[in-house]
């Protein structure tokens, strides 16, 4: 197989908001996941990054509009029709929601979900399925005993798990995790970190990460793609973008971010807002908030190579020193 | 660092301006405008009634179970009054007594509602002990014994409504009130050191107002339902003019062997169009305000696809 | 800092929550139970000075809070605020004692009654404790109490719903209704935790700076990076004790107690080179219902040894530590 596992190529998702015109929540995204990589796709509340990865997975409500790719091992799984997105779905992609371990159903044991799962995507039944149903526990640290639980007889971090135990079921190739540790304790947030990264290791995994948390990337991830305002402005290595970010926002962000390794350091807010995303934005979209902004800015950048595999979106990176 | 900026987050559902809730609802139940404006015709006319009545009310003006014509567009009645402005008087009395004893229930179940749902504990459970005998009372029954015994008048009439069907209100304001005071405002208020009835005039109340209005439109209809239940089994003031009695009347005076439907129909026609479009109404009111009871966004509608946009992969 | 006067001495506390039986429960003469959230706290605050009680879900660090605030009746100890004892006082008493400790809480969107405007938000506590004055006093109180948090000019916030703000900006207004009526104590429930990374800070400095002008405050986080960098002095809660407390760079930097250093081996750190061998505790933290005998952190404890399961230990400061920096372990010092 040539070519990266999954390629999201120029989407674009529209919110029809009644009678108050569009919200154009993603603006022409393009990601590519190899084999076995991790990425986060990093960016604060209404940048568009759940909103890219529930597209991935064809699970937009009606009130939205979609364009663009997603290329599945070379096959256009978007525009593929229902049919040909269900085929895929939880198969081959499958994704763990923001708040799943909230969202479980309350009366079914977590075993009966599993079994669930694997009997509607044609992959066990009956005696299999229960077999399968006690090796995706353990895989994910819950003895297989407590299959006969209901959720809420299982502690935050145990839910977290048979949530992603029931991604796992039908053996993606690539996971999505949609700010899978937010809620929960750092204790157990490493836990789960641990979990995850033992996962990607064992089943050869591909991870998208979605979420605003970025130390949590930089433990998990070895690539990044920070978003803002609907679009990509940086991608590349995490050392890369850490070290010498291409964009101000990336290196904002990861100044305010307080950290135990540099208590000294002041820590940054970033002044003002993101833009509205129901209007035309004119120019580069944080130039309002840069602290960097100069005459360029009132045209919009466009994601430009800033080293081997890193690219931003900024005009700094192209400024002629004088 | 004043951001002078705000941003709009994900869709939410609409504004939150009180027009654009009225438009919303009407958008998803244009049904439910018909209704309301047919019900505010409906209380102008009972309204102007003295004025707007064509025929007096007592005098009869015609032959018994007179025709239909152009001068009486419904015919006449048993006693040859004219059936037009038998309607308009019957409707008054019984919309009349419809808000009356929707207004008696609206109290006490707010009342219990409110402080059941603030208070809780045991105060919660001895009122709602209360509310649950009162709900398996059979309401009819009930009133045709209350009738029989207090004596057939209008304010008994009211009253023995009123009592009956506060309990649903109760219920589903005790409900609204429970989430409200979990809300962390209200916590902080307390915390401030507010008053109960200061939390739950500024804060609970205003939040429940809305949930109170749907739930007394719908009782309006129940209501009216039970007035003219009552008035048909001979049960309410016979001296007054209600939807019921005129429909009592015909029926006793052998209006359906005669073949005077004009007599029997209109009124009932008008009682279910008025406890149609109560119903109407406050459904519509109750799924706006309410959006667990709407299920319509579980449908297998997904999302559309739309053209490429066609600028291609960025320029690597 | 040390010739500040301390506003606010916790002494002992114990907080528990009734399990309710049920008649089931109570007809089969079912032992009463309850949730144990605190066990014993004893923690002091002085003016011009931010005490972070740091610690994970169930740790007892939300309720300390709440006892404070005299939300909920402690079962025993003492809570003196200006040297009188608020344990014992009835609401009516209570009342100018709330006037002087103030909350903010952790959710900017709920904290916020919707149908109020930013106006009305900020003047009602006035109103409910009937100062300041006339309406153009207090309109003007209102006005200073926003350009306090940093919404300036406050004409361009005073009539807006709390649905057309954002986030950071909610809680700053918030943070404006508490401080209308000039308290003493703030108790800041998880202030950030809620608000997009980038904001954070600044309104965690908003709050270091209204210290800097003289207000004590009590913050709840179970985040060790904010803590370590606004607090003065930090308190590990775990199942309802405090098991290390001290001046916050000491804490973070030469930690005394296993939990601690775990913790703090944990937290994520913001460069990807910097990958610290993290010390993953076993399991969960245990119900607060049945809470380990001796120790009570000693069946996840790294370090544990048979003593651990006997002998509950107090705080204390080992000798390498500095003044004000003790932990409760029976190994202090020694790993």
């Amino acid at each position: 197989m040539t070519g990266p596992l999954l390629q999201v190529e120029d989407l674009h998702v529209w919110f029809d908001l009644e009678d108050r015109g569009e919200l154009h929540a993603v603006q022409g995204v393009n990601v590519s996941l190899e084999a076995g990589e991790r990425l986060g796709l990093v960016g604060e509340s209404g940048c568009g990054k759940t909103t890219t990865a529930l597209a991935i997975m064809g699970l937009l409500p009606s009130s939205a509009s979609v364009s663009g790719r997603v290329l599945l091992e070379g096959t256009d799984i978007l525009n593929g029709g229902d049919e040909a997105m269900r085929q895929h779905r939880w198969v081959d992609i499958a994704i763990v929601f923001q708040g799943a371990m909230n969202a479980l159903n309350p009366v079914q044991t977590v075993g009966q979900q599993i079994i669930e799962a694997l009997e509607l995507h044609n992959r066990a039944k009956g005696g299999t399925a229960r077999a399968r149903t006690g090796e995706l526990l353990e895989a994910v640290g819950i003895p297989a005993a407590r299959a006969g639980r209901y959720p809420h007889e299982l502690s935050g971090g145990m839910r977290q798990r048979a949530a992603i135990a029931m991604a796992l079921a039908c053996n993606p190739k690539v996971l999505i995790a949609d700010e899978p540790t937010t809620a929960l304790d750092v204790m157990v947030q490493a836990q789960i970190l641990e979990l995850l990264d033992g996962l990607c290791r064992d089943f050869g995994l591909a991870l998208v990460l979605v979420t605003h948390d970025l130390p949590v990337v930089a433990q998990l991830c070895n690539r990044c793609a920070v978003m803002y305002a609907g679009e990509i402005v940086e991608r590349g290595p995490l050392e890369a973008i850490y070290h010498s970010p291409g964009h101000p926002y990336s290196r904002m962000l990861f100044a305010a971010s307080p950290d135990l390794a540099g208590l000294d350091e002041p820590v940054l807010s970033i002044a003002g807002a993101p833009p509205r995303l129901d209007r035309a934005i004119e120019g580069c979209p944080f130039a309002p908030r840069c602290d960097s902004v100069f005459d360029a800015c009132v045209v919009r950048p466009r994601l430009e190579e800033v080293a081997a595999d890193h690219d931003a979106a900024c005009h700094l990176n192209s400024r002629v020193p004088a | 660092m004043s951001d002078a900026s705000f941003f709009v987050e994900a869709p939410p559902e609409g504004g939150k301006s009180r027009r654009g809730f009225v438009m919303r609802t009407i958008r998803h139940r244009p049904s439910a405008l018909a209704g309301a404006l047919f019900l505010i015709a409906m209380t102008v006319i009972a309204i102007l009634a003295p004025w707007i009545a064509p025929y007096p009310l007592r005098e009869q003006v015609g032959p018994v179970f007179g025709h239909p014509s152009l001068q009486h567009l419904f015919g006449l009645d048993d006693g040859g009054i004219d059936m037009v402005t038998l309607l308009i008087w019957g409707m008054r009395v019984s919309l009349v007594v419809g808000f009356a004893a929707t207004f008696v229930s609206m109290v006490i179940g707010g009342t219990v509602g409110v402080v059941a749902g603030y208070f809780g504990g045991h105060t919660d459970n001895v009122l709602m002990r209360i509310t649950d005998y009162f709900l398996v009372i059979p309401d009819v029954p009930l009133m045709i014994v209350v009738a029989a015994i207090w004596g057939p008048s209008l304010f008994h009439i009211i009253i023995v409504i009123g009592i009956l069907l506060w309990t649903s209100t109760a219920r589903v304001i005790r409900a609204q009130v429970k989430s409200v005071r979990e809300r962390v405002y209200v916590k902080r208020a307390r915390a401030l050191g507010s008053s109960h009835t200061r939390i739950v005039v500024r804060h609970v109340l205003p939040q429940v107002a809305p949930l109170l209005v749907a739930s007394t439109v719908l009782t309006i209809a129940v209501a009216i339902f039970d007035e003219t239940a009552l008035a048909f089994l001979g049960l309410s003031d016979p001296s007054t003019v209600s939807l019921g009695s005129i429909m009592q009347h015909a029926f006793e005076r052998a209006a359906i062997s005669t073949g005077a439907w004009w007599a029997i129909v209109p009124p009932g026609v008008l009682v279910t169009l008025l406890i149609l479009a109560c119903s109407l109404v406050g459904g519509a009111l109750e799924d706006a305000l309410n959006p667990r009871l709407r299920v319509a966004h579980l449908s297998a509608r997904t999302f559309r696809l739309r053209p490429l946009v066609g600028r291609g992969k960025d320029a690597l | 800092m040390s010739a500040e006067p301390t506003l606010l001495e916790v002494d002992d506390l114990v907080v528990r929550y009734p399990i309710h039986r049920g008649l089931v429960g109570s007809a089969t003469r079912q032992p009463r139970r309850s949730v144990h959230a605190v066990e014993g706290v004893s923690l002091s605050l002085q003016r011009r000075e931010m005490l972070a009680l740091v610690g994970e879900s169930g740790c007892g660090k939300t309720t300390t809070a709440q006892a404070v605030l005299r939300l909920v009746d402690p079962v025993s100890g003492s809570i003196r605020f200006d040297g009188r004892d608020l344990v014992p006082l009835g609401p009516r008493e209570l009342r100018p004692v709330r006037r002087r400790i103030q909350v903010v809480y952790q959710d900017p969107y709920e904290s916020l009654d919707p149908r109020f405007r930013v106006r009305a938000a900020v003047e009602e506590p006035l109103l409910i404790h009937r100062l300041g004055g006339s309406k153009s006093e207090r309109a003007a109180r209102v006005r200073d109490a926003l350009v306090r948090v940093e919404l300036s000019p406050p004409e361009l916030y005073l009539d807006r719903y709390p649905h057309e703000l954002s986030g950071g900006q909610r809680q700053r207004v918030a943070i404006a209704a508490a401080l209308v009526l000039e308290p003493e104590v703030l108790v800041a429930d998880e202030p950030v935790s809620m608000l997009d990374v980038s904001v954070r800070a600044g309104v965690l400095n908003v709050l270091d700076g209204l210290r800097e002008q003289g207000l004590a405050i009590l913050m709840i986080t179970h985040d060790l990076s904010t803590a370590a960098r606004f607090a003065q002095r930090i308190a590990v809660m775990y199942l309802g004790r405090i098991v290390e407390e001290g001046p916050a760079a000491a804490v973070v930097r030469n930690p005394q107690h296993p939990y601690t250093k775990a913790l703090l081996s944990v937290v994520p750190r913001r460069d990807p080179r910097d990958r610290q061998r993290p010390q993953i505790l076993v399991g969960e933290t245990p119900d607060a219902v049945a809470i380990p005998t001796g120790c009570r952190f000693h069946p996840r404890c790294p370090v544990a040894v048979e003593q651990c399961s006997v002998e509950d230990p107090r705080l204390a400061r080992p000798t390498s530590a500095e003044e004000g920096h003790r932990a409760a372990c029976i190994l202090l010092g020694q790993y």
